[in-house]
């Protein structure tokens, strides 16, 4: 917000400032499209970007982005996940809010970020950069984007846990998919966790693998069909967890169900 | 804050646990009983809790709990030389053990002195954490648990699964079979409050035979040397009132300044551990009976334990030290509520047991230094919390201090993923042949067997390989 009010600010035209006060046709921001899109998939990011920009967004994808690290910081190796986070840091310097389609990757910005970089030389970029992040459905919400109609559903919604619980955030998916007209049918326990938790899917796959099978369990009885949520390592958790055992349950990113 | 750094300490997890901490995980996944029994309990407290913060504004109490735990930690030292005048003025003898095999050592030793034969227990998690019940027994005494849940647990011969509810993943037709077993009939009661009179019966006797109790503290009140005990049975109000001797064993970190934070502390207790607003007696014990007084024990002892506690002050991980030991975030926790307690192999399950069992042993202890790994980070625990321990935060960092071959190996392949991940053209390149992977092993938009690290994903779940995901 900061950042796109510096930019309303060098503008000329004081009149409009009042009457648009988020100056929706000259927001310019950063596009994070973490790794796990660049991984699996690449539709995620690209949505984001048609979504923003339906909006009137003007979209920037650093070329030169790879990771926020937070594979690394959460097996406990703090001192890898920074050598890539201040790769990230210089990515992502300047005044733009930095959008990321992920409630778990902005976490790690938001939340992690000035824990890592206490005391070291880059502590007041991360600051600054842990302030100019925000997920995606946070930063529609946030400035009252309409991105026009998406997918009619229905949809049921998963809450990640990133996203509910250290962005404290449960309302802007919501929100985004009604402005979008899409149907949500809600699940049974859709706070509680998939199990899917990064390097914890691989550490211990069987525990993973059983909080897996009851989110899709859930998923499919909420009568939708299909899982969304704003975090693509658990739908990839929860829809392979489905896959291997048989449960009939489609999943897509939110910012796909937005798009079309 | 400085970092804190390993100690060698005598062992706080079991060490007749059998298998990896993932075996043991697999093996309750595969108990439906038990997941059972985990569920209706987790339910249960949840609908306790929701109504607490409804109704009690439980939420709002949290952050005052925050604040007198945080402060009781900093002002420790003087908290701890102030208990210790009081209780001594008050006629208790007060004992600070560096570590458990000390604090062992002083209970079997005066037990012996004063020819004690049975001592009378109610429930603690800190004479569980020493290793107490071993100790008494080796030195010749009986050891008999007052408490409901513990006594069931030492008919079981089992380890608890609950820092407040040990026998939590028992059921009713478990427990009688048990109590059918240990009386040597089958003329045991199935219903709730036939088998509470049973126990009730059997073990009244045992206080009769007790020559000493002992008992944990869940609060010391330092400006008046009182020791707080909360409980729902009443059993420790006997434990603590009818043998002779008492003795109360207390985690060094379990004190607060006054009966103003006492108050508030004891309030939130309950309401966190069990879902409601009052637990069934608050004991509040003040130095043994006085020449006035018609009850109580002719000696009292306050046991002070370290463990390792101290040196946890002033570093990234000061604030475990906050625990009130309410078990909130064991119930929120999805892996407790599916693996149960047993499965972590320490007296402390769950989030703060994963984060504080391998700080009290030392980061390279073979049996907890998996532990902080067996988590989601979903942060349910931290939110749970009654008294604000950002225990997914603790998990990260304690998960930085382990040390095993596992955490070896992956700090290599770490250090290679840094290495590539860190420039844009090697990230690309890593991707590009990731992608190519991807797409020779699953042709159909589906992979079931991915190389190297990939193989712990496709063990369980397939990856999809195209996006969005084929049906």
């Amino acid at each position: 917000m900061r950042a796109t009010r510096q930019k309303g600010q060098d503008d000329s035209e004081g009149d409009t400032r009042a009457r648009y006060p988020t100056y929706t046709a000259r927001m310019r921001v950063l596009l994070m499209r973490t790794c796990l899109s660049d991984a699996v998939a690449p539709s995620v990011w690209k949505a984001t970007r048609r979504v923003l920009q339906r909006c009137g967004v003007e979209v920037t994808v650093p070329r030169s982005q790879t990771c926020c690290s937070q594979p690394a910081w959460t097996a406990g190796h703090p001192d890898q996940a920074r050598a890539v986070a201040r790769h990230t840091l210089k990515v992502f310097a300047g005044p733009e809010e930095v959008v990321v389609p992920s409630g778990s990757c902005a976490g790690m910005v938001v939340h992690a970020y000035p824990e890592m970089f206490k005391g070291e030389p880059e502590e007041e970029a991360a600051l600054d950069l842990a302030r100019r992040t925000i997920e995606f459905t946070q930063f529609l919400s946030k400035h009252g984007l309409d991105p026009g109609p998406g997918s009619s559903g229905p949809v049921t919604i998963h809450d990640s846990c990133h996203m509910l619980r250290v962005l404290d955030e449960s309302a802007s998916p919501r929100e985004a998919l009604e402005v979008a007209g899409c149907a949500v049918e809600e699940m049974e326990h859709t706070d509680r966790c998939c199990g899917f938790g990064g390097v914890f899917s691989i550490t211990f796959p069987e525990l993973s693998a059983r909080l897996g099978e009851e989110k899709a369990r859930a998923a499919v009885q909420s009568g939708a069909g299909e899982v969304t949520s704003c975090d693509l390592g658990c739908l990839m958790h929860i829809v392979g967890v489905a896959h291997r055992q048989g449960i009939p349950l489609r999943a897509r990113h939110i910012a796909e169900v937005l798009d079309r | 804050m400085s970092t804190w750094r390993r100690r060698d300490a005598g062992g706080v997890a079991y060490s007749d646990v059998e298998g990896t901490l993932r075996e043991r995980t697999i093996v309750a996944l595969s108990d439906r009983t038990l997941r059972g029994n985990l569920d209706t309990a987790a339910t249960s407290w949840g609908e306790g809790r929701d109504a607490m913060r409804r109704d009690h504004g439980l939420d709002e109490m949290r952050e005052r709990a925050r604040e007198i735990r945080r402060q009781n930690i900093r002002d420790l030292p003087a908290l701890l030389s102030e208990m210790q005048a009081k209780v001594r003025e008050a006629g208790g003898t007060v004992v600070r053990a560096a570590d458990g095999a000390e604090a062992c050592r002083y209970i079997t030793g005066l037990a012996r002195a004063r020819g004690v034969r049975v001592v009378a227990k109610s429930k603690s998690m800190a004479t569980e954490e020493i290793k107490l019940n071993e100790a008494l027994e080796d030195a010749g005494l009986e050891v008999v648990e007052t408490d409901l849940g513990e006594w069931i647990l030492q008919l079981a011969e089992e380890h608890p699964s609950h820092i407040i509810a040990p026998a939590v993943h028992l059921n009713r037709s478990q427990v009688a079979d048990l109590f059918r077993e240990e009386a040597g009939t089958d003329d045991v009661p199935d219903d709730r409050e036939g088998l509470v009179a049973h126990a009730r019966v059997r073990l009244r006797e045992k206080f009769a035979q007790a020559g000493m109790g002992v008992s944990g503290v869940n609060l010391g009140v330092a400006s008046t040397g009182t020791v707080c005990i909360v409980e729902n049975e009443g059993n420790a109000r006997l434990v603590t009132s009818q043998p002779r001797i008492h003795v109360a064993v207390m985690g060094m970190e379990r004190v607060v300044a006054d009966w103003d934070q006492a108050a508030h502390i004891l309030q939130v207790l309950p309401m966190a551990a069990i879902g409601q607003d009052a637990a069934n007696y608050v004991n509040l014990i003040t130095g043994p009976r006085r020449e006035d007084e018609a009850d109580g024990p002719e000696e009292f002892h306050l046991v002070i334990v370290d463990g390792g506690r101290g040196a946890l002050r002033g570093t990234e991980f000061e604030e475990a030290l906050s625990c009130i030991r309410c078990g909130a975030c064991l119930y929120s926790c999805p892996m407790w509520r599916s693996v149960g307690g047993q499965a972590y192999g320490s007296p402390y399950s769950g989030p703060i047991g994963a984060v504080i069992t391998p700080l009290l042993e030392g980061p390279a202890s073979p049996a907890s230094r998996d532990l902080p790994f067996m988590s989601s980070l979903c942060g349910a625990c931290g939110e749970a919390c009654p008294v604000g321990i950002p225990l997914q935060d603790l998990l990260v960092r304690a998960r930085a201090r382990a040390s095993s071959p596992a955490t070896r190996t992956s700090g290599l392949a770490f250090r290679a993923w840094s290495r590539l991940w860190r420039h844009p053209s090697t990230y690309r390149t890593w991707m590009a042949g990731w992608r190519l992977m991807l797409r020779a092993r699953g042709k159909a938009g589906w992979a079931s067997h991915l190389p190297g690290p990939g193989a712990g994903w496709t063990q369980v779940r397939d990856m999809p390989t195209r996006w969005p995901p084929r049906r």
